[in-house]
């Protein structure tokens, strides 16, 4: 099968620009990968510096597992150039895997062990481990240490992936939907485990669904999409790099014949392309084309031509999208919503 | 509770370094063990069964007049061979195959374990297990009157255990790895069924009609329980048809496990 050229963001504003090569703790060049005629990675490249956490986006089938697990030595790719810590995953896994913490999805324990006997087992592998017990008591596990990993709950066995992968002090942890299954308060600890060791120095590949959470956490952000990087930057400049957009919901409908009236009003003769569109039900609005970033005045101009009407405006916001509403417009809205049916 | 020295974060600081090759083979052993142990259905197979076997059938003369020993020098060659291919084959595919399928190798692999040390485990843990079939086996039927006379050929008995037990693996880690673990868990124990018919455990083979019998000293299980016979003293004979039978076995299963084993 020949993938279509480009289908997803043809030159997307914030197109692709990968750093240059250099002090990468992780540098995945031109990586492409298809299983029979099956393409998933088709040139993937993109670079985790030292020190920081990157976080690959994608919808579920845009390639993100297997580009991590060819990072992590389970798969090798067709064609391209990966570097591990300075090493070739798929050649010098066995002095790679020591300096990796891999927290795998939910999975890979036998039903029958706990928690303690499994840190204990995989803290063997090692010379000078964390201590299993304080790993325990650290990921919340205390009560749970002698409880059989079939009884565990979700959450609980994500935090003892999260222990796992901590037991060598890793240069490089891999965090594959870290929080998935966790209750909100759990989810609030991981974020805060999460930053701290890369406030330690960790250097840390995340890939999750929780854009949120990248927001907050994340020093750069690629966004893969049937298998090409669609986007890479700060997660300030994925949102800013968006269409300047206002935003705004009413206390009653807007009829079809005032939106150019009010477009008018508002936008003025500088942005021909500017029009008024459902942004979702309950009257929920959005001025979109404008030529430029809003600006004071224009609040004040939709807010009277408003107040002329006797409408309300409850809700406004201005400028740039959220990390979740880029992320929709880059990767499309049917492929996000699939991604939000399986998650 | 915090770390150990109070404001180093859990996770972090110069990286560990790798244990020794034995160290994380004997951990990963023990663990096999101890796992071992929870499996109820397993322990059931791997000794009760055999054992069981030892002593109910010892107490009849199945054989109808044709062996001339009593049925315990019988009796403790079939139920050692079937307690061999319940370790080696059933036990270690059913294992294998739900770790395969639940991740667990895959998670280990991607840990600082290495295949090697992982691989060593399970042959040692086959082994321990062997160990104690063999001498609990022994000791059953010390008690029920045999006795180890000067027909007694240990190096033909380990050559026996040893062919049959990489046979045994080989096949069982096939399934494991090629198979869905459901489909292991059935095809492993209707085997076990089968061979205590065409494995000669618990009737001799000259019961069965005369081209299935041949037909079955031609296959791992029977041409165990004809070395062990043998080596146990429980008939005369010449064992080398047996040994080169489980040898040929054996290279062919491993090898063909070794290529064909996948690991996700």
């Amino acid at each position: 099968m020949t993938a279509p050229a480009s289908p997803a963001a043809p030159a997307s504003p914030a197109a692709p620009a990968p750093p240059a090569a250099g002090d990468g703790a992780v540098r995945v060049h031109d990586v492409r990968k298809s299983y029979g005629a099956r393409r998933i990675l088709a040139g993937v490249s993109f670079e985790v510096r030292r020190g920081e956490l990157l976080s690959l986006l994608g919808p579920n089938g845009a390639g993100k597992t297997t580009t991590v697990e060819i990072i992590e030595g389970y798969r090798r790719a067709d064609a391209g150039t990966v570097s591990v810590l300075g090493l070739d995953p798929a050649r010098d896994g066995s002095a790679l895997r020591p300096r990796i913490g891999l927290m795998l999805q939910e999975g890979g324990i036998d039903n029958r062990s706990t928690p303690r006997e499994v840190l204990r087992l995989y803290a063997r592998f090692y010379r000078d481990a964390e201590d299993p017990d304080d790993l325990l008591e650290a990921v919340d596990l205390g009560r749970a240490a002698a409880t059989r990993y079939r009884r565990l709950s979700g959450g609980e066995r994500q935090r003892l992936s999260l222990a796992i992968a901590l037991l060598g002090r890793p240069e490089l942890l891999v965090l594959d939907e870290p929080t998935a299954g966790m209750d909100p308060a759990a989810k609030q600890a991981t974020r805060e485990r999460i930053a701290g060791l890369r406030a330690a120095g960790t250097t840390i590949l995340l890939t999750t669904h929780e854009l949120g959470d990248v927001e907050r956490l994340a020093d750069h952000v690629a966004v893969l999409d049937r298998g090409r990087i669609v986007a890479y930057g700060t997660p300030a400049e994925l949102t800013g790099a968006g269409a300047p957009r206002v935003r705004f919901r009413l206390s009653a409908p807007l009829a079809e014949g005032e939106r150019a009236a009010l477009v008018a009003a508002v936008a003025g003769q500088s942005a021909p392309a500017a029009r008024v569109v459902d942004a979702g039900a309950g009257h929920h609005y959005e001025l979109e084309g404008l030529a430029d970033a809003p600006d004071p005045g224009m609040v004040a101009r939709l807010a009277a031509w408003c107040a002329d009407r006797g409408l309300l405006i409850t809700e406004l916001r201005l400028g740039a999208a959220s990390l979740e509403e880029r992320y929709l417009e880059l990767v499309g809205a049917d492929a996000a919503a699939e991604a939000g049916g399986e998650a | 509770m915090s770390g150990p020295d109070g404001t180093r974060l859990l996770g972090t600081g110069a990286p560990a370094r790798p244990a020794s090759w034995t160290s994380k083979t004997l951990a990963l052993t023990a663990n096999e063990l101890r796992l071992a142990m929870r499996r109820g259905e397993s322990l059931l197979i791997t000794f009760v069964i055999p054992a069981g076997v030892l002593l109910v059938f010892s107490s009849f003369d199945l054989s109808g007049g044709s062996s001339t020993g009593r049925p315990v020098d019988r009796m403790l060659p079939g139920s050692m061979s079937l307690a061999i291919l319940a370790a080696s084959m059933v036990s270690l595919a059913i294992a294998t195959g739900f770790e395969r399928s639940y991740g667990v190798i895959k998670r280990l692999g991607g840990s600082p374990a290495g295949t090697s040390a992982l691989v060593a485990s399970k042959t040692a843990g086959v082994i321990v297990v062997e160990a104690v079939q063999v001498v609990l086996l022994v000791a059953i039927a010390l008690a029920l009157g045999w006795s180890a006379g000067p027909a007694v050929s240990a190096p033909l008995v380990l050559a026996g255990l040893v062919l049959g037990t990489v046979a045994f693996a080989g096949f069982g880690l096939l399934m494991a790895g090629t198979l869905r673990a459901e489909a292991t868990l059935a095809l492993a124990n209707l085997l076990f069924l089968v061979s205590l018919v065409i494995g000669g455990v618990i009737m001799p083979l000259d019961k069965l009609p005369a081209t299935l019998a041949s037909a079955s000293l031609l296959l791992p299980p029977a041409a165990l329980t004809r070395a062990l016979t043998i080596g146990l003293g429980g008939a005369a004979g010449d064992a080398t048809e047996a040994v080169v039978v489980l040898g040929v076995w054996a290279v062919l299963l491993a090898g063909l496990a070794a290529r064909k084993f996948r690991w996700d």
